[in-house]
Formats: C-alpha cells, sequence, structure tokens
C-alpha cells in the first residue's frame, strides 16, 4: 500500500498542531501527526509549533534536526528500509543492502532520481531471530535472501 | 465440525507471512465449507518455525509450523481428516526447547488473545494486582525488594530501591515510566511481549503506580514496532474501559492512568534521562546524574524509570509471593531472563530461564549453533554496547557479576551470533560508527571519541602503524569508559575492547576474508 499524503495546508497544519498541544511534551506527538498527514514535517510548521507550545523556534527546530525519523520533504513513493545491526550483518544482510543498492542505483540514505523509491537504513526492527529483515512502507519481511530483496525492490520500483 | 487455530500477529511471524497463512486459512476452509475460528495470538518465541499453527484439541494445542500459504490446502485436509501432516510438531507444551523453559514473565505469551481481558484473567492475570489492593504500598515494595528483582533493562539495579526511594519523596505528581524502547540489535523481548500480552504490563506498571504514589505512567516506545505500539494503545484502551486505569481502578481509591509515547528513531532515548527529557518533548540529550530520576525526574517530580521486562515481572511476583520467584537463578541473580537468541543462529528465538544457564549451552545447545552451518566464531551478548565473546569463554554462566567479571555484560539480554566468515575489526568499527550516528553530543568523549574511533580503526584496517593505533583505540575505549556521561559512550568500548583483545589476528592489514556468508 502506497501512503497518501495530504497537500500541506496552514490550516489543516494548525489545526493538527493545537489538537495535540494540551499533551504534556507535545512537540514529537504533533511531529509525528503532522508526517503522518503531510508525509514530513513542513518547514512552515516550526514557528506555528513553536508559538502554540510556547517554545523558540530554535528549540523547535533542535528537536526537528534532532530525531532521525522527522523528514524536511516528502520520501519517494515508497521506502524500503533494511535493518543494518548487527543481527541482521551476521546474517548476511551487509551483502544484501549491497546488492539493493546496486538495483536501484542509489546508495542507502538516498531517493531514486524518479522519486520511486527511498532506501533507508534501519537500526533493528526487532526481527533479529529472522534475520535479516527489512521493512517496505510499513510491512515487515524477515529471512530475506536474493530472490526476496530482488523482490522487494522490484514491488518498490513499480 | 468446527475448529479453532491460533496464527500469531506477532511483527516476527507477519515478517514470515502469517497474515497471509491466516488469510489462506479462512479461504480453504471456506471451500471446504468448514467453520473456523482464527485467533490471532502472540508468538510462542520459537521463531524458526514460524508461522507456527496450532490447532485446539481436547488433548491440548498441536502446533504446525513453519507453515507456509502452499501449507494450507493439505494442511486444512490432514486436520479434517484427523491424519498426520508433514509439519507436524506434536503438542505445542511438549516441544523440547518450550518445554525446557521457565516462563513466568512470558508465561501467557502466545497462548492468549492478546487484546482479550476474559483471557488474560483466565490465564492468572489480575491476581497480582488483586492481591497488591490488600496490602499497603510499603508491603508491595517489601515484597518486590525480596524478590531480588533487578531492572532487566541492563544496569541490574535493584527494583525495589528505587520504588522505595520515590514513594519516599514527597511530591504533588509523580511519574512511572515504561522504558520499552528496546533499541538493541539481537533483542526483541519487550516488542513480543507488548504483542503478545500487553495486559502484564499494564498491571505491572499499575501495581508499581500504587505502591509509589504516582497518578501517570508512560510506556515510551520505538516507532520501528508499529504493531507493539497498536497492540498496546488497543489493551490500554480496554483496560480503561474495565476500570482497571483511570479513576478509583479496580474500584479502589487508587489513580493511575496510563499513555504510549512513540521515540523517533533515536538509540540514545534508550538512557533514561534521555528518555526523559525526549517525553518531555525536547532533544534526547542525557542529563548528569545526580539528581536521579527518582527524586527529580519527568517534568523535575519523582520518577520510577523501569524496563518493560521489570515491569512485566511484577505481577508474578505478587501473585506468587517474592520467595516463589526469588527460588529461581543464581547468587545476586534471581528469578527469570528472556534471552533472545538471534543472528546467524539454527533455532534462533526467545528463552526465558532461571539466571545460570552457560552462554554455550545457549549458542551450541539450545540455540543449535549458526544456520549457515559453519562454527561459531563470536557472539555478542548484550546490544551494540555489549561485548563480543569468542569460544573460549562459552562457559560463562549467564549472570549479571559474571559477565561483568570478564568484561561483559547481559544488558537486555539479546545474544547475537556469528560464524567464522565475520570480520571482527570490521564489528569493532562499527560499534564506533553506531556511537557516532547516535551519540546526544552532549559529551566530548562520545561525540567525538566515536568518530575519531572509527576513524582509526580504518587506519589499522588499511595497515597504517598497527601497533601504534591499537595502542591509540585501547586509551580512546579509557577515556569513553570513563568520561562519557551515560552507557552510550561508557560502553561503546566493550564491543571495541573485547574484539581487540580476543580476535586480535583481525586488526591488521585486510586480508582477502573467507566467502561470506549468504
Amino acid at each position: 500500500m502506497t501512503p497518501v499524503y495530504e497537500t500541506w495546508e496552514t490550516a489543516r497544519g494548525a489545526e493538527i498542531i493545537a489538537e495535540h498541544s494540551k499533551m504534556e511534551g507535545a512537540t514529537l506527538p504533533i511531529m509525528h501527526a503532522l508526517q503522518e498527514t503531510f508525509g514530513h514535517v513542513p518547514e512552515e510548521a516550526i514557528p506555528m509549533i513553536a508559538s502554540a507550545l510556547n517554545l523558540s523556534r530554535a528549540e523547535v527546530y533542535g528537536v526537528f534536526t534532532f530525531y532521525h525519523d522527522f523528514r524536511a520533504k516528502p520520501a519517494g513513493r515508497h521506502v524500503l528500509k533494511l535493518c543494518r545491526a548487527e543481527a541482521c550483518q551476521a546474517a548476511g544482510g551487509d551483502a544484501l543492502a549491497a546488492r539493493a543498492e546496486a538495483k536501484l542505483g542509489i546508495s542507502i540514505g538516498n531517493t531514486t532520481a524518479d522519486e520511486r523509491v527511498t532506501l533507508e537504513p534501519i537500526y533493528c526492527l526487532g526481527l533479529c531471530a529472522t534475520a535479516p529483515s527489512a521493512m517496505l512502507d510499513g510491512r515487515l519481511v524477515g529471512r530475506l535472501d536474493e530472490a526476496r530483496i530482488d523482490a522487494l525492490v522490484s514491488e518498490a520500483q513499480r | 465440525m468446527s475448529m479453532r487455530l491460533f496464527v500469531p500477529c506477532d511483527a516476527g511471524a507477519l515478517a514470515v507471512g502469517a497474515d497471509e497463512v491466516a488469510q489462506a486459512l479462512h479461504s480453504a476452509a471456506l471451500e471446504r465449507n468448514v467453520a473456523i475460528e482464527i485467533v490471532r495470538n502472540g508468538s510462542r518465541g520459537l521463531y524458526w518455525l514460524e508461522p507456527l499453527v496450532e490447532l485446539e484439541t481436547a488433548q491440548g494445542r498441536f502446533a504446525f509450523g513453519p507453515v507456509t500459504t502452499d501449507d494450507v490446502p493439505s494442511l486444512l485436509d490432514a486436520i479434517i481428516a484427523d491424519k498426520p501432516h508433514k509439519l507436524s510438531l506434536g503438542l505445542t507444551e511438549e516441544i523440547p526447547w518450550l518445554k525446557r523453559q521457565t516462563r513466568l514473565t512470558f508465561a501467557r505469551c502466545g497462548i492468549v488473545d492478546p487484546l482479550s481481558l476474559d483471557d488474560y484473567r483466565a490465564h492468572g492475570g489480575y491476581k497480582g494486582l488483586t492481591r497488591a489492593l490488600t496490602l499497603t504500598p510499603d508491603a508491595v515494595i517489601a515484597e518486590v525488594t525480596t524478590s531480588g528483582l533487578r531492572g532487566r533493562g541492563g544496569a541490574g539495579f535493584p527494583t525495589g530501591i528505587k520504588w522505595k526511594t520515590v514513594a519516599q519523596t514527597a511530591a504533588d505528581r509523580k511519574y512511572v515510566i515504561c522504558n520499552a524502547d528496546e533499541g538493541d540489535s539481537g533483542t526483541f523481548a519487550d516488542r513480543m511481549l507488548m504483542e503478545g500480552d500487553p495486559f502484564v504490563l499494564i498491571e505491572g506498571m499499575t501495581i508499581c503506580g500504587l505502591a509509589v504514589g504516582a497518578t501517570k505512567g508512560y510506556i515510551y516506545t520505538r516507532s520501528e514496532y508499529p504493531h507493539a505500539i497498536a497492540a498496546m494503545t488497543k489493551a490500554i484502551d480496554i483496560a480503561k474501559k474495565a476500570g482497571l486505569l483511570g479513576d478509583k481502578i479496580a474500584g479502589s481509591n487508587y489513580t493511575f492512568d496510563l499513555e504510549v509515547r512513540t521515540g523517533a528513531g533515536a538509540y540514545v532515548c534508550g538512557e533514561e534521562t534521555a528518555l526523559m527529557e525526549s517525553l518531555e518533548g525536547k532533544r534526547g540529550i542525557v542529563r548528569a546524574k545526580p539528581p536521579l530520576p527518582a527524586h527529580h525526574g519527568l517534568f523535575d517530580k519523582p520518577t520510577v524509570v523501569n524496563n518493560l521486562l521489570s515491569f512485566a515481572a511484577i505481577p508474578f511476583i505478587l501473585d506468587g509471593g517474592a520467595k516463589a520467584y526469588a527460588d529461581f537463578g543464581m547468587g545476586r541473580s534471581r528469578g527469570t531472563m528472556p534471552i533472545q537468541l538471534a543472528g546467524n543462529i539454527k533455532f534462533g528465538g526467545l528463552f526465558e530461564t532461571a539466571f545460570g544457564v552457560t552462554l554455550g549451552d545457549l549458542v551450541d545447545d539450545i540455540g543449535g549453533g549458526t544456520f549457515t552451518g559453519r562454527p561459531v566464531r563470536a557472539v555478542q551478548v548484550g546490544g551494540p554496547l555489549g561485548a563480543y565473546f569468542p569460544r573460549a569463554l562459552f562457559d560463562t554462566p549467564f549472570d549479571y557479576e559474571a559477565f561483568a567479571a570478564r568484561d561483559g555484560l547481559i544488558g537486555h539480554g539479546g545474544i547475537v551470533v556469528f560464524d567464522d566468515t565475520v570480520d571482527m575489526s570490521k564489528q569493532a568499527r562499527f560499534a564506533m560508527e553506531f556511537c557516532a550516528i547516535e551519540s546526544c553530543g552532549k559529551c566530548t568523549p562520545c561525540r567525538i571519541g566515536s568518530t575519531r574511533g572509527a576513524e582509526t580503526i580504518d587506519k589499522i584496517r588499511r595497515g597504517e602503524r598497527v601497533a601504534e593505533n591499537i595502542a591509540l583505540v585501547e586509551d580512546l575505549c579509557g577515556t569513553m569508559k570513563l568520561g562519557s556521561l551515560c552507557a552510550l559512550g561508557g560502553f561503546t568500548p566493550y564491543p571495541v575492547l573485547s574484539a581487540l583483545k580476543h580476535f586480535r589476528e583481525d586488526f591488521g592489514p585486510q586480508q582477502p576474508r573467507l566467502q561470506a556468508a549468504e
């Protein structure tokens, strides 16, 4: 399932911020909610969050940049995350990651030129007993081998 | 006839096709015109057999696995005809790998429907809270102290003492935080329990809340665990509706509420002070201790921060009594530990057992060695900050002190197995690189030391002044160990120094390696 995101609108953003701003320590829940809706945390949202939570823009921007999850721009149509942690390394994950990079013509951390696929590292999906593992748009895949990584890459390219 | 089948909805089972198998079972049953009920249970933790399908019978549950969609038609036909099937594993409870375990914390995981309160109660759930409500808060804490339970997150601090400190600190508001930010590679116990038996965590945290006088609890977990987040959120909702969370819990005068919070991909937020900063909506930057979280924690209020496995052990301790728990284990490591066998291993999964089993037994006997069939060369115990152990140390018993005595740690109980194709200087470099990526940046040894460490190991791997650079890495590790504010910088030296100590032959100009495992 390809995630479908809304286009950023200030009013919609303000609504989401208002919905979460009464929570204790609301910054992360707000950013998660924005990213779920728009596929990223738009730059325009930063001062809006700051004003809603009575924080400085620098503080909010600092939070935004600290966490690996939050994006400044939408990802490609499909996001393929490959686990790069030790359990998957031990099970041959490095070679499979290199294979995915070669097939897509990009290195991990990048999006293909046609904006179809974003390839990202992830440090542990908790599937260490069925390693190596990956996540394609939220769907988990374990016991990866060459055939399965090839199938995942083709699926992502569609 | 009507049949009742169990197909796990655990992420580990889903990753190998459990949803597709459940769907195929539904369709095949429809075609054959047989009534079928499929319960989506948690995982039993026998991951090499996932998806593990179970059939309920008068004799008990029968297991089949690993089941693929292709196996479904013949499996269903065999069940209907009461004939044997090639995937039959017999009675689930009699599978030796499961039978050898002592399941206290994971007693219900894989057995119950995770989101059924009735099922939870039918399997002993909420007996711990019921007893706790008949005791004074002091008596509850005394019970936890006597059980000998130590923090299952890695540091091994006595849980009862932590609770007592919070209970004795006066404040208008107190918090309970469950650290479910299980970021260590090789660990999945938190995820498995949240997906397979979420009410045990809710019950454990509720008992803690009433014991220390806290009214609000947070479960902080990882965005990498969407299924666990969904299961936990639903379970909290169900508990609230049943009057087991909120005002006057279970008809008492106690108030306790719970909320799930999701991290955002920062490993350091597994450190308790960074976790609290993150919960407060800030960057996950480590705080210097003291003050202790027990005195000045979340929003500066007294806070209990415990690992998920610590809270999940509480219902058993209150129900069965402190002694029943303390009777398991060795030395000062009491009770059981859910050990997670992972990486290049034949029988990977969760194995809960009393402390004291040796590392060699876990890897060779229980784990069955590698799935590539090659010799085991190294095992990393305790996550990315844990030491690499060679075969020579396989006699080490699983016990906090025994591992510490050999410059290792048991951490959250994860064991990652590597075969003889592993390049240990590469693993040491990865430890430094991981620390560099994940460092919160507050203290210099961690922030800069990790980057310089990775660079220096690169030089060693290129063959540049090998002896001098090894000495430099060792010196740097000493500085990181003693000078870092938290375990990220402080423990990264464990994998690096253990690799250097036990696998020195890998540190030098790179030789062509053995054929890598596929």
